[in-house]
């Protein structure tokens, strides 16, 4: 049994602000972001990697953060989904995610648009079938997908357009 | 009523209001808000599948440092006769109660005995696992057709069917309908097909489980905050499980993180209630995602049955459908819809439907998108594209030759109003996916399906601000972008900008009663409440307005958000900030039990390809065609339409509940329990037809369960179509295509 004794003092940039907390040596960096941190954005589906509702990108790789242990993130960066604004700005992935209406209740959303960031920012022109693959670790039982894809290939494509111009 | 036709914001497709939250991870569901002091509860679940409790000693846990509570079935009220909400929402506290803890004996794996409140979760879930219990485990049966079988263990020695004490068994409920004289019927017919089909129990997979967090006040008042379908059903269910008056409990709803009917009872919330009770503390519960899979209400496995007889014209005549559902432990009700609603899209004046269900050692069954539909769609509508194909009729053809219209009637006796069936057929005939060939290799199947639809009570609140805005206040959880639409017919009815409307879901006592969002209603029902209120606020504008103007009530109208008179005319702005000088603040509710409900149809088209060799099955092209009345948000309805194919094409290729030979849930997590992924879909293409209700002020139909109903059948038969592949036992997994393949002729 873990007492708060025996909990280690991380260090960390969470979402480009450095900061300490206590974990305890067992303690998934999920739970942490949650409940030491309050950035309750980041979902907890399944606690088991299956979902991908808990995505965040640690040094940029997307990983689902309830396989990760908060220890694991001393002296890096992670990147929740309350980072992905650029402040008032919404990300491409966020705007067209509303516009298309890739979302209906939004517990998968979170998830959905830290993935299709990593996703574009690997790769600014995907493919359906590549973007499909991508996000096939975030489970939506909500749209059927249809909307979210068409919401990541249209933000990819506003990507490259902001980028050209 | 006619319904309007002409509309200015109706039908456009803004942005939802509540998407800025939810796309930046601000947006607040169930797990997501603590209280100060708050504790956390913990289940202690059986290990048994069927089995008597003997006794349960709590000492050890309740000695822990750290553990503030502990509670067992006892603690909870008698279930008596008492029998809660009415029709197919009803359900017996003795159903209600045992899903929530058992009192004195376990029917099924996992279910609650115990649970615990400590300081942290995990020493909480410590103490749990120091509660000793003595088991008499009992065998245990989960298959449906055992659970029929002579010798079976019998899961409620006192329960009868027909209320008749007699043999014990394991039948929960039959009913059987009928129209007109089908074995007479049958005699005529020139084809006649028969044949069974069978669908495995499946999860509605909603991605948040289940999650609350309770705080009981010094004056005893309960102050529950939960993820739900439905809060005031919350309260109700709370209520009556605790023996806490209604008065005294306040339940908030967070955001939903889908629920697909799986959210509209209670699980956690009565324990964390008397937790909060017993600790003096703030109380909180998130459920485990294999707690999700083992112990809240799958949807029932079924066996269909389904005979028809069709004439060489082409003539449906005669119908003969015999359904056995698996109800799980309790009785959760799935026998009713077979038996009633087996033959709806069709006219048929000779057919007879009956539904069985049966108690098995599983979870009790509990509502997912058009309860029980699916499971009889897939067989009556395979059976009638074999009646075409013996008749050498294109199976759209012939849906159309005998699809119900105005005025038919269906088993339950009243006749349909204006209905889209025949609309739907027709714009799917006439769509380039049915109009084109379908590629080597591949097959193609169509399919119909048909759903009631509920009305219900529902509530509006609008609150109009001194600088114009307006607070709408409803009491619907908004599961998939409803805020938006209470917005557009709140705007629509006031000639306002959108922007200006707020719409909210707020707690039990901030608003009238609503009724679950289910049954399709929220749009239709909680929108009608809305454009009532709307209305009346009109009205009290007008009336404000004549006397400052003293002119008759009846010669001022309202248009583009202004009051109009001859040339004189006042905006709602100035009316909303001269509000007190003119009569006092402008607040607006309204309530309805919504009689407006009309049934719901879709038609949908699916190409796949089978791997000949694996027995994989990739969906390579699929269109969903529905009547939606009038698309409030069209992309919110074709959203609909798009997430219930993919629930319905899930559940033919892949999703069934497996239990080992022990009665426990052997794939309780999304990796072997697998719902569809991104890469197992294709573009959903999506077309709505709209025949407005004539019921409904703006001719909206509930869009939200039809969509499930078709994919299986539409499924099936591309499979089937691809290449003899006829598998009578769904899900079509590689496994059993794989071996259909083997034995295809």
């Amino acid at each position: 049994m873990s007492t708060p004794l025996n909990k280690l003092p991380i260090q960390a940039v969470i979402n480009g602000e450095p900061k300490m907390f206590l974990a305890a040596p067992g303690q998934v960096l999920a739970d942490v972001l949650r409940d030491e941190l309050e950035l309750i954005g980041t979902k907890i589906g399944c606690n088991t990697g299956d979902c991908g509702a808990c995505s965040v990108l640690v040094n940029d790789r997307l990983v689902c953060s309830c396989l990760v242990l908060a220890a694991e993130v001393e002296g890096q960066s992670v990147q929740t989904i309350e980072g992905i604004a650029d402040g008032a700005v919404l990300h491409p992935v966020q705007q067209k995610l509303l516009e298309h209406g890739g979302l209906q209740c939004g517990v998968c959303t979170p998830g959905v648009v830290v993935a299709a960031k990593a996703l574009l920012d690997s790769n600014p022109n995907p493919t359906e079938e590549e973007a499909r693959y991508w996000l096939a670790g975030n489970l939506c039982r909500c749209t059927g997908y249809d909307k979210i894809i068409h919401a990541v290939l249209d933000a990819a494509e506003a990507i490259r357009e902001g980028a050209a111009s | 009523m006619n319904a309007k036709q002409e509309f200015k914001i109706v039908g456009t497709r803004p942005i939802r209001p509540d998407g800025l939250d939810k796309v930046t991870g601000r947006a607040r569901y169930g797990a997501d808000l603590n209280m100060q002091g708050q504790i956390y509860g913990h289940i202690l679940r059986s290990p048994h599948a069927h089995a008597n409790i003997k006794s349960i000693d709590c000492s050890n846990a309740l000695a822990m440092e750290g553990v503030l509570a502990v509670m067992t079935g006892e603690d909870l009220a008698e279930p008596g006769n008492i029998v809660l909400g009415s029709g197919e929402g009803a359900i017996a506290l003795k159903d209600l109660i045992p899903m929530v803890m058992s009192q004195g004996k376990v029917l099924f794996h996992a279910q609650a005995v115990a649970a615990v409140a400590a300081t942290t979760a995990a020493l909480a879930a410590e103490a749990a696992a120091a509660i000793e219990i003595v088991y008499e485990v009992l065998p245990a049966v989960t298959d449906m057709h055992e659970a029929l079988a002579d010798g079976a263990p019998i899961l409620h020695s006192d329960r009868f069917p027909d209320g008749k004490p007699k043999e014990p068994t394991n039948l929960a409920a039959e009913i059987t309908m009928q129209v007109g004289e089908p074995d007479a019927a049958f005699e005529r017919a020139d084809v006649i097909v028969e044949r069974t089909y069978s669908v495995p129990m499946c999860h509605q997979g909603y991605i948040e489980p289940h999650a609350c967090v309770v705080r009981v006040d010094a004056a005893k008042r309960v102050d529950l905050w939960c993820c739900t379908q439905g809060h005031f059903t919350v309260r109700q269910y709370t209520a009556a499980v605790t023996g806490i008056s209604l008065g005294n409990i306040r339940v908030t709803p967070s955001e939903i993180g889908g629920g697909f009917g799986g959210k509209t009872t209670v699980y956690l919330e009565p324990i964390a209630v008397i937790l909060a009770q017993k600790s003096g503390r703030p109380v909180k519960i998130v459920m485990d995602r294999g707690d999700v899979f083992r112990t809240t209400g799958p949807a029932p496995g079924a066996t269909t049955r389904v005979k028809l007889g069709a004439t060489k014209d082409g003539r449906l005549i005669a119908a003969d459908v015999e359904c056995l559902m698996d109800s799980g432990a309790y009785n959760g009700n799935p026998a009713g819809i077979p038996a009633f609603m087996a033959t709806a899209c069709y006219k048929l004046t000779d057919a007879r439907s009956s539904g069985r269900s049966v108690y098995t050692n599983k979870p009790k069954i509990h509502a997912y998108r058009a309860p029980s539909m699916p499971q009889v769609t897939l067989a009556f509508e395979l059976v009638i594209n074999e009646v075409a194909a013996e008749l050498k009729i294109d199976p759209l053809e012939f849906r159309l030759n005998n699809a119900v219209e105005e005025g038919d009637v269906n088993m339950m006796g009243a006749p349909y109003k204006r209905i889209g069936l025949r609309e739907c057929l027709e714009a799917a005939r006439s769509h380039p996916h049915y109009q084109s060939s379908v590629a080597d290799g591949a097959g193609r199947g169509i399919a119909a399906g048909y759903w009631i639809n509920a009305g219900m009570q529902s509530s509006a609140t609008l609150n109009v601000s001194p600088d114009g805005s307006v607070s709408l206040l409803t009491g619907s959880p908004d599961i998939g972008g409803s805020r938006a639409s209470m917005a557009i017919m709140g705007a629509e009815v006031l000639g306002i900008p959108l922007e200006t409307i707020y719409p909210q879901v707020v707690a039990t006592d901030a608003v009238g009663h609503c009724d679950v969002t289910g049954g399709s209603r929220t749009t239709l029902a909680t929108g009608q409440a809305v454009i009532q209120a709307a209305d009346e606020l009109v009205a009290e504008l007008c009336r404000r307005v004549a006397l400052e103007w003293d002119v008759p009530e009846d010669e001022v109208m309202w248009s583009d958000g202004a009051a109009h008179h001859g040339e004189k005319s006042l905006s709602f702005k100035d009316l909303a900030s001269r509000a007190s000088a003119m009569g006092g603040p402008l607040t607006v509710s309204s309530s309805l039990n919504s009689t407006s409900a009309s049934p719901g149809f879709g038609v949908h088209i699916c190409d796949a390809e089978v791997d000949k060799e694996t027995g994989r099955t990739t969906i390579t092209r699929y269109t969903v065609v529905q009547d939606a009345g009038k698309a409030i948000h069209p992309t919110y309805v074709e959203g609909q339409m798009q997430g219930g194919a993919a629930q319905g094409i899930g559940w033919a290729l892949n999703e069934e509940y497996v239990y080992n030979d022990q009665g426990v849930l052997e794939n309780a997590g999304f990796l072997d329990y697998r719902i569809p992924v991104a890469s197992d879909l294709p573009f959903i293409d999506t077309v709505i037809v709209e025949v407005p209700n004539p019921l409904h002020p703006y001719g909206v139909k509930g869009v939200g369960e039809v969509p499930i109903v078709p994919p299986m059948p539409a499924v099936a038969q591309a499979v089937f179509d691809s290449g003899n592949i006829r598998v009578m036992d769904l899900p079509l997994n590689p496994a059993k295509v794989a071996a259909a393949i083997i034995e295809a002729p």
